[in-house]
């Protein structure tokens, strides 16, 4: 059977206006496969400008890619019939950043699940409803008596999230897409919405697309990694090992500027070279030149994928002793 | 600045001039809101010496913004500061008057707010701001003095002068808030709070802000009051950490100590909720919610998510003391040594 999503050679390019030539690459041809017989969690880290967001939009089908394209069990996502449609807004589900912003002021908390199991026919009766509200909840560790009937400045930013975490999972999807889930929410209480992730994929069997810029939190649910800087891959493969034993000069400044909570562990001293908006970029070749502490000659070349291992692969000329992976293979790196 | 009288017995008397930049006593506000009176902060209690870092760390509502807005006298109706002092280098700024106090901010205390970076003008170019800002806290200066400032601040927080001919949206996230922390740092105050500087920001550019305010630090040997609940950060940056839960301080403890042996049972929850490299997939997150400040538990505000709690938590509110040498703990099962 074809996979649940598939991107083939997507790019996604900003235009500035109408006059203006100038034009932002935010995706650079990048493809990418998500079975849904063998679910996993893959996270896609970079910074602000990297093009995590704009992938997410693409694969909520938010947006249209510029070029290539995306396809739903085999379907251009684009040309979807009215039915496809449905299934698809069904099976691909989305978690967002803010859980302030989602939520209507003026309903309690429970419209945000009543509404989809309206829109997709879920429930007949008041009943019926109740029970599938309750136990999307309790998959999140909420309790319906606890929540459902409050405003939602009553509840906790934790509890708010995990109410949209239980939102997507209302629709027994296959796939979430969850943009930076735990970034505006605090640090304790973290823990509770990445676990209940992780209870998602594994008890229901749902793959979960981590976007984040946050390595500690991705490091401890995700199974494999894609690190972007923009629009490009610079590495991807095992989250364990690329985390550990990161190949990549980028992916090296991202790992070392996490601030982990270990006194051992400080700040390395490696100077971080040029300014971010100071920083010339290349038309063509590697993104990262204007910043790389190792820049080349040959890197005013576009690097091609090196693949160090059979779960690792970096996109930077130090590794060119290595065999070539093509981009289109990126999905073959990734361990689910 | 022409000084009230009671700071004028302060300044004068040696012994004051041996204590430490800043010094908060019993500090206590409260908001008188229909629903009743809460208490946000339940008298705070710490000091600082100048070239300390200390971080204040807690939940959301925790009262940590409370603080930081109180020791700038900044707390809006219908909140009040209901007792205890704030001195600063020296003077209690709890007694200054309006005046004096907008010329104490600034130049002997300054607040860099949550979400600085947004606060920038967006039709005004940058000089124009921080000219602005020195205008409003300081009179005395002439325009070569603050056109010398602006440039010196610029360059301390390792921008160019240039920026302050620039717009704000010709600036990346970082470079904003750098020019925030330049604004913070032009009258060269004595103590510089920083309400969770780089919230918004991706870590290499969290990085970037961070080693700045070091820096910075470093040339002024001010103190610095870092605000956050990233506890990573605070291992990278602090000296002491505080740890504040329902407008209470919980802990307060050199850095090492507190990571390698928090006292308090909600410091001890708080560093066990942290992810490691080493135990890769186990989570430990804090059972149960932090309560209302208006429906607050009687004794201990802890208590009802303390797994040590015993019933003389839920009647005594155990006293903010010092347990152990520079380590203060509100815990009645910590003992003193």
């Amino acid at each position: 059977m074809a996979p649940i999503l598939e991107l083939r050679n997507v790019s996604k390019t900003y235009s500035r206006g109408l006059i203006s030539r100038a034009s932002t690459t935010a995706l650079d041809n990048l493809s990418l496969t998500l079975d849904a017989s063998t679910p996993t969690i893959m996270t896609v880290a970079g910074e602000s400008g990297s093009g995590k967001t704009t992938l997410a939009m693409l694969l909520l089908g938010f947006l249209e890619p510029s070029s290539g394209q995306i396809f739903y069990y085999g379907k251009d996502i684009t040309k979807l019939d009215a039915s496809d449609r449905t299934s698809f807004r069904r099976d691909v589900q989305a978690v967002f950043q803010d859980p302030f912003a989602v939520f209507n002021p003026f309903y309690p908390v429970d419209h945000l699940l009543t509404v989809p199991i309206q829109k997709f026919k879920l429930a007949n009766t008041a009943a019926k409803t109740r029970s599938l509200m309750e136990e999307a909840l309790n998959g999140v560790g909420l309790r319906a008596e606890d929540v459902l009937g409050r405003f939602p400045h009553q509840l906790s930013g934790g509890q708010r999230q995990r109410i949209n975490v239980a939102r997507a999972l209302l629709l027994k999807p296959k796939v979430i897409v969850a943009d930076e889930p735990v970034s505006m929410v605090d640090a304790s209480l973290r823990a509770t919405i990445l676990e209940s992730l992780r209870k998602l994929n594994r008890e229901f069997g749902i793959s979960i697309l981590y976007i984040t810029h946050d390595l500690t939190t991705a490091f401890h649910v995700a199974n494999s990694i894609i690190v972007l800087y923009r629009g490009q891959v610079m590495e991807a493969g095992d989250i364990d090992t690329v985390i550990k034993n990161p190949q990549h000069p980028y992916t090296r400044l991202l790992i070392d500027s996490i601030p982990w909570p270990d006194l051992s562990r400080k700040w390395g001293d490696s100077e971080i070279k040029a300014r971010e908006a100071e920083a010339g970029e290349l038309l063509t070749g590697c993104k990262f030149y204007g910043r790389c502490p190792f820049a080349m000659e040959k890197c005013k070349q576009p690097p091609p994928l090196f693949r160090l291992s059979e779960h690792q692969a970096a996109s930077c000329y130090i590794h060119d002793q290595h065999e070539r992976i093509s981009t289109d293979k990126l999905t073959e790196l990734l361990p689910t | 600045m022409k000084l009230p009288t009671r700071a004028h017995v302060v300044l004068n008397n040696p012994q004051f001039l041996m204590t430490p930049v800043l010094q908060v006593n019993n500090l206590q506000v409260t908001y008188y809101t229909e629903g009743g009176r809460v208490r946000a902060l339940d008298g705070v209690n710490l000091e600082l010496d100048s070239g300390e870092k200390m971080g204040l760390v807690g939940e959301s509502g925790s009262g940590k913004s409370t603080m930081a807005l109180a020791m700038m006298r900044m707390i809006k109706s219908p909140g009040r500061i209901d007792g205890g002092r704030v001195v600063v280098d020296g003077v209690d700024i709890t007694a200054l008057s309006e005046n004096d106090m907008r010329e104490a901010r600034l130049s002997r205390i300054s607040y860099i707010p949550q979400g600085a970076m947004n606060s920038i003008n967006p039709v005004l170019r940058i000089g124009a701001q921080m000219k602005d800002a020195m205008q409003a806290h300081a009179k005395h200066f002439s325009s070569t003095e603050i056109q010398h400032r602006i440039d010196e601040a610029l360059v301390s927080v390792d921008l160019r002068p240039t920026v302050a001919r620039m717009y704000p949206h010709e600036l990346s996230g970082g470079m904003k808030q750098r020019v925030c922390i330049a604004i913070g740092i032009l009258l060269k105050p004595k103590v510089i709070i920083a309400d969770e500087p780089t919230s918004a920001l991706d870590v290499v550019t969290q990085r970037q802000v961070m080693q700045t305010l070091d820096t910075v630090q470093a040339q002024l040997g001010c103190a610095i009051i870092l605000i956050g609940h990233d506890m990573g950060l605070m291992a990278q940056f602090v000296d002491k950490v505080a740890v504040m839960y329902t407008g209470r301080l919980m802990e307060l403890s050199p850095v090492s100590e507190m990571f390698a042996k928090p006292l308090h049972p909600y410091a001890q929850a708080l560093i066990n909720s942290l992810p490691d490299l080493k135990k890769r997939g186990v989570f430990h997150g804090i059972p149960g919610l932090a309560p209302a400040l208006l429906r607050l538990p009687p004794g201990c505000s802890f208590h009802p998510r303390c797994p040590i709690a015993q019933d003389s938590c839920k009647q005594i509110v155990p006293a903010f003391e010092e347990k152990l040498p520079g380590r203060f703990v509100a815990c009645h099962f910590v003992e003193k040594a």
